[in-house]
């Protein structure tokens, strides 16, 4: 039977993500190491599985209100504030607790977009934002930003793209891929551009505790007249090492997040109870004893980067400093090799898998993606081999 | 008591994972000098803060004749010195692995490793029970090891996450 009259042109024509070939190829395989994990290494801490445990064992297993526990939501506000400067949001109106940052992405898109919009995306990003964008019925553009610049979003390129069709900047920093971050002044010199161009902010900040070397994570929201027009993202998976969990949220004005709670409500009900009890934890004792488990992992985390920048710069790839994420970007171009070649045999002839970074967009073309949230006699494993295949391809 | 450093801190806890991380390797990971990172493992070593650089060791792959034995003791403290003199006397034997002071129903928990069951035997009856301090001992034989010093000797630990992941 032929099926296409029945699929949404629009959404079939989506291409599957880039990342989704090389899934395909590393995991027929076996004792590969792969370098091309998107998570943390790190279980979640026990007092976080501990409490859902309880919380299933005193049979709470009923929905929630649709937009969470307020008891969650609370702590979710008090975090923000106190954590990263963000304003006080209102836990009854402004907050949104959702299956994962993903689905907090989606639903803002669906909340503000119209046919015709365009939304900005910088590159190299996450993969699901442009598709996102496109599922909305909106026209995704992409931001060009440079290795020279640290991956940092400029003005000037964010200026050059802009059409009266656009309505909306994504900003997914600390950045997967690259582990690039924006700094407070990055930040404002790109203030003045959305507010002449009256642009809505979708700040992915899921990566905000993974910061380091002295860096603090930076919030748009943080900056003045910001609040009113950015949708504050985040989520439990990055930082407290959650991601099977499912558990993300919103944050913003009360009307786009009524909206937003709206097809919230419609598809979803209620993020999974048990998430939420988990979640609640992480942040009641993060609270209490300053975010311990984050700060352990974290100095983990650290470590590992040190390294691999280290490693990468001494087989003669250049290797900009991540500050932020889990991920190193190296540029393999002067192995003569694209990113895709470079990964592809990198994986036959020494089964390491890392992802390609034009799977993250054209601009990530001659990078690879390296995450570092594996274990350390691992990682020391992998960076031999790749250093193997660096000389090989080098001479 | 010690106060360690930040670096001291890092630094134990990455010998603890591997021990055979080379200096260079410690150095980048922490962000200090070479030497900075050798003077400090040497501190360390000189404080007896690290005393030995071991393996985890899975005997039970071996063909290696090993028994181990967990023996709770009963012991009279001593005016003045407490428990430590008669500790000292039974970490002298050679089978004697760890010794700890306890809380709780007895005193002493005692590790002793011997080759057979019948050495083990020798030596609690022969050796530990003939201690005139000893008031009593219960002796508890390990018959499988399943983790030891965080590490997981059998099952699958695979960590359970997508090979490629966005």
């Amino acid at each position: 039977m032929n099926y296409d009259r029945f699929l949404n042109p629009e959404v079939a024509a989506v291409p599957p993500s880039g990342i989704r070939r090389f899934f395909d190829l590393a995991s027929g395989r076996r004792d590969t190491i792969s370098l091309g994990v998107g998570e943390p290494d790190f279980r979640t801490p026990y007092h976080i599985r501990n409490a859902a445990i309880n919380s299933l064992l005193d049979g709470e297993t009923q929905y929630t209100a649709n937009r969470g526990l307020l008891s969650l939501r609370r702590e979710i506000s008090y975090y923000l504030k106190h954590r990263f400067g963000a304003p006080e949001y209102d836990p009854e109106t402004e907050i949104l607790v959702t299956i994962g940052a993903s689905e907090a992405i989606d639903l803002a898109l669906r909340a503000m977009v119209h046919a015709g919009d365009e939304v900005l995306v910088p590159e190299p990003s996450y993969v699901s934002y442009s598709p996102s964008v496109i599922f909305a019925g909106g026209t995704p553009v992409g931001v060009v930003t440079r290795e020279e610049d640290d991956f940092r979003l400029k003005p000037e390129y964010l200026e050059s793209v802009i059409t009266e069709r656009t309505k909306a900047l994504i900003l997914p920093y600390p950045n997967n891929p690259t582990g690039g971050i924006m700094e407070r002044e990055d930040l404002e010199a790109l203030v003045p551009v959305i507010l002449r161009h009256d642009l809505m902010v979708i700040s992915d900040e899921i990566y905000a505790e993974l910061i380091y070397d002295g860096k603090e994570h930076a919030s748009i929201t943080a900056l003045p007249g910001m609040a009113e027009r950015t949708i504050l993202i985040n989520g439990f998976s990055k930082a407290f090492a959650m991601t099977g969990w499912r558990v993300g949220y919103a944050c913003g004005p009360k009307e786009i997040l009524s909206v937003m709670n709206k097809v919230h409500q419609y598809g979803i009900m209620c993020a999974p109870r048990m998430g939420q009890v988990a979640a609640e934890e992480a942040l009641r004792l993060g609270r209490e004893n300053d975010y311990e488990d984050v700060m352990t992992m974290r100095e983990s985390y650290d470590r590992r980067r040190r390294l691999m920048v280290e490693s990468f710069r001494a087989m003669g790839l250049h290797c900009f400093e991540p500050y932020g994420a889990f991920y190193v970007f190296p540029s393999v171009r002067s192995t003569g090799l694209s990113s895709e070649e470079f990964c592809s045999r990198l994986l036959m002839e020494k089964n390491v898998a890392a992802v390609p970074g034009n799977a993250f967009g054209p601009c990530g073309e001659g990078n690879i993606r390296c995450c570092y949230a594996t274990a350390l006699d691992k990682l020391n494993i992998a960076l031999d081999r790749i250093a193997e295949f660096v000389k090989e391809r080098k001479g | 008591m010690n106060r360690v450093t930040k670096l001291e801190s890092s630094l134990l806890d990455l010998l603890k994972e591997d021990c055979r991380l080379p200096l260079e390797k410690l150095a980048t990971m922490t962000g200090a000098t070479l030497e900075e990172v050798a003077g400090t493992i040497e501190d360390l070593e000189k404080r007896r803060i690290i005393l030995r650089y071991t393996p985890v060791i899975n005997w039970d792959l071996t063909d290696r004749e090993r028994v181990e034995a967990m023996i709770e003791v009963r012991v009279t403290p001593q005016r003045d010195m407490g428990f430590d003199a008669v500790a000292k006397r039974i970490y002298r034997f050679d089978e004697v692995k760890s010794v700890y002071l306890m809380s709780g129903a007895y005193d002493l928990l005692v590790l002793v490793e011997a080759r057979t069951l019948r050495e083990l035997a020798s030596f609690v009856s022969a050796k530990l029970s003939t201690l005139e301090l000893v008031t009593g001992t219960a002796t508890s034989f390990v018959l499988k090891r399943y983790k030891e010093e965080g590490v997981v000797f059998e099952g699958d630990e695979s960590d359970g996450r997508l090979v490629i992941s966005p």
